[in-house]
């Protein structure tokens, strides 16, 4: 069976704060995961550092998610990683505004990304710092709207034939 | 007199060959028979043979993610359905537990066990279609023809156990929504009794069927290095030599009571992932005989759901008796029970790897981001390089075994 490292989430957490000091903005564990909250600035050299450091070993990206908080004007990237040597899972977590968002790209590290960063894209408009084909990918080409943004409506708001407001609608 | 050698002839030649090559391009769909599905494969092609391929999906992509963000969560059961549609029961599964995680509800042990039942025969009308199909790729009709009986099958104890075939919402948060009938119990041991020697008949017509040989060894091959940096999961995986199975890893839903072996392959081609989904199957059988084993020892005949009343809809004979179970009744099929905040991940073994879920509330009464890991999206997008320098022919087949499902890649 698999050595399971009781600590591993101290493990983790005091090697990146060891090397990255305050750009690691948050960690706890929520409900059975390590989450730790990373400065977008350090986001790909952590990644890089948990994909190779030969303690860790992250090496398998599980995915990787959008995110939008409308009340803090942030859009977010989930990403999920899974270490098969030491069976680790542990969720990373990074934002940048909303105005002009911009990440530097996971692909350089586990090609996996590649559609997972365009589809990111393609539903919140992130922009992947040196992706190599960042087009639309679910969507059609010539759509203007990121979709899954908060205030993308999903149906027609100016219908006026259904009223669900009794349903909090 | 002997004529003299033409040497002019060859330098001729070589010539010729320096020539900047001609490709061409061909359109693989979006409406092909052989994509099974609706997606476009774009290829630049040499004669017969592939330089490069581009992959275009979205054809059914239906914003799941987003309509799950004004669903309340037993809502969202349907649309997990239309993920993998040849295995809808894992998805609905998967589902369920990701909620019960959130809501921290405690399952029995006898659903635990119903839900494996169930879960392992999705697995194995799943890998029988993709299975059958890399047989009808590669040009033979009579084994696919063979085993849709069984997975018809497995399609009546689903009818059986909640009303429907294809896209069976089975389940609900917290258990199921009636005990299985004797008739289900029947049916399943008659499965079990009769499958396995029609699984060696069409084995026997495929696996060491010369023609079927030289048509899938060492096509599609892939590397578990490259395997792994694409993110592949589940059977494609295995074959290339990993194994990685959730079941094993991160067991939910009591698989770690059970004792199965997790097959492997070696070159990753298309050979090994049938066969590694055949010896799947076979793993599945025996899980479903322990399961049923376990579930006649139990003592216990009538649990089938989480004794958890805020979530788990009450009795019809107490809703139309007894005012409070119709205000809990109401509540929760109108979606107004209580959802504590956090967020979860939840994975289960699919049938064609992880499938997760990640799920993030802020205690309304809708996810306030759901976000579906998709197997099939993941990998698929290792397909150029799979069939890079392979003839038209081959892509086909290696696309057939990859079991490339369009509602799972589009969500």
């Amino acid at each position: 069976m698999f050595q399971i490292i009781p600590d591993r989430n101290q493990l983790v957490v005091t090697k990146l704060i060891d090397l990255f000091g305050k750009a690691i903005e948050r960690h706890e564990v929520i409900t059975d995961m390590l989450c730790i909250t990373v400065n977008k600035e350090v986001i790909h050299d952590v990644l890089f550092f948990l994909h190779d450091d030969k303690k860790l070993q992250y090496n398998f990206l599980t995915t990787l998610c959008g995110m939008h908080y409308p009340d803090i004007e942030q859009l977010g990237v989930v990403y999920h990683l899974h270490s098969f040597e030491n069976n680790h899972r542990i969720r990373i977590k990074t934002s940048t505004d909303l105005q002009y968002p911009k990440l530097p790209t996971a692909t350089t590290i586990w090609p996996a990304a590649n559609w997972m960063e365009r589809e990111t894209y393609d539903f919140y408009g992130i922009l992947f710092d040196g992706h190599p084909n960042l087009v639309r990918i679910l969507n059609v080409d010539d759509m203007t709207a990121f979709p899954m943004r908060k205030d993308f409506p999903l149906e027609d708001q100016t219908r006026e034939d259904k009223d669900d407001s009794m349903f909090g609608r | 007199m002997a004529k003299e050698l033409d040497t002019d002839y060859w330098d001729k030649d070589l010539v010729r060959q320096e020539e900047p090559k001609e490709y061409n391009t061909l359109n693989v769909g979006p409406t092909h028979p052989a994509t099974h599905g609706v997606f476009q494969n774009v290829m630049l092609m040499d004669g017969e043979f592939i330089v490069n391929t581009e992959q275009t999906i979205g054809y059914i992509h239906r914003a799941f993610e987003k309509i799950a963000e004004r669903r309340p969560f037993y809502q969202i059961t349907p649309l997990t359905d239309r993920l993998n549609y040849c295995s809808a029961p894992l998805n609905n599964m998967g589902w369920h537990m990701t909620v019960e995680k959130l809501l921290g509800i405690e399952i029995p042990k006898r659903v635990d066990y119903l839900r494996i039942v169930i879960m392992e025969l999705a697995r194995i009308a799943d890998h029988l279609i993709c299975n059958s199909v890399i047989g009808v790729d590669s040009g033979a009709l009579t084994g696919f023809t063979y085993v849709f009986q069984d997975r018809e099958f497995i399609y009546e104890i689903y009818e059986e156990i909640c009303g429907s075939r294809l896209t069976t919402n089975m389940g609900r948060i917290g258990g199921f929504e009636r005990n299985f009938s004797t008739k289900v119990w029947d049916k399943i041991r008659y499965f079990l009794k009769t499958y396995p020697a029609k699984l060696k008949e069409f084995e026997n017509l495929l696996a060491r069927n010369r023609i079927f040989m030289d048509r899938t060894i060492n096509v599609g091959a892939f590397s578990a290095d490259r395997a792994l940096a694409y993110g592949f999961t589940g059977p494609n995986l295995r074959a290339c030599g990993v194994d990685y199975d959730v079941r094993v890893m991160n067991p939910y839903s009591s698989y770690e009571e059970f004792d199965f072996i997790v097959p492997v392959g070696q070159n990753g081609d298309t050979y090994d992932r049938f066969m590694v989904r055949q010896e799947e199957m076979r793993q599945s059988m025996y899980i479903i005989e322990q399961a049923l084993a376990k579930l006649d020892k139990m003592t216990d005949k009538g649990t089938y759901y989480a004794s958890d009343p805020r979530y788990v809809l009450p009795p019809k004979e107490k809703v139309y008796n007894n005012m409070e179970a119709l205000i809990w009744h109401f509540k929760i099929v109108m979606g107004e029970t209580d959802i504590p905040a956090g967020e979860v991940y939840h994975c289960i073994e699919a049938a064609n790897g992880e499938l997760g879920f990640y799920l993030v509330s802020d205690g309304g009464r809708t996810p306030s981001r759901l976000h579906f890991r998709r197997p099939c999206f993941i990998y698929y997008q290792a397909y150029p390089e799979m069939v890079k320098g392979n003839m038209l022919s081959d892509a086909i087949l290696t696309m057939s075994s990859m079991n490339v499902i369009a509602g799972e890649l589009d969500a």
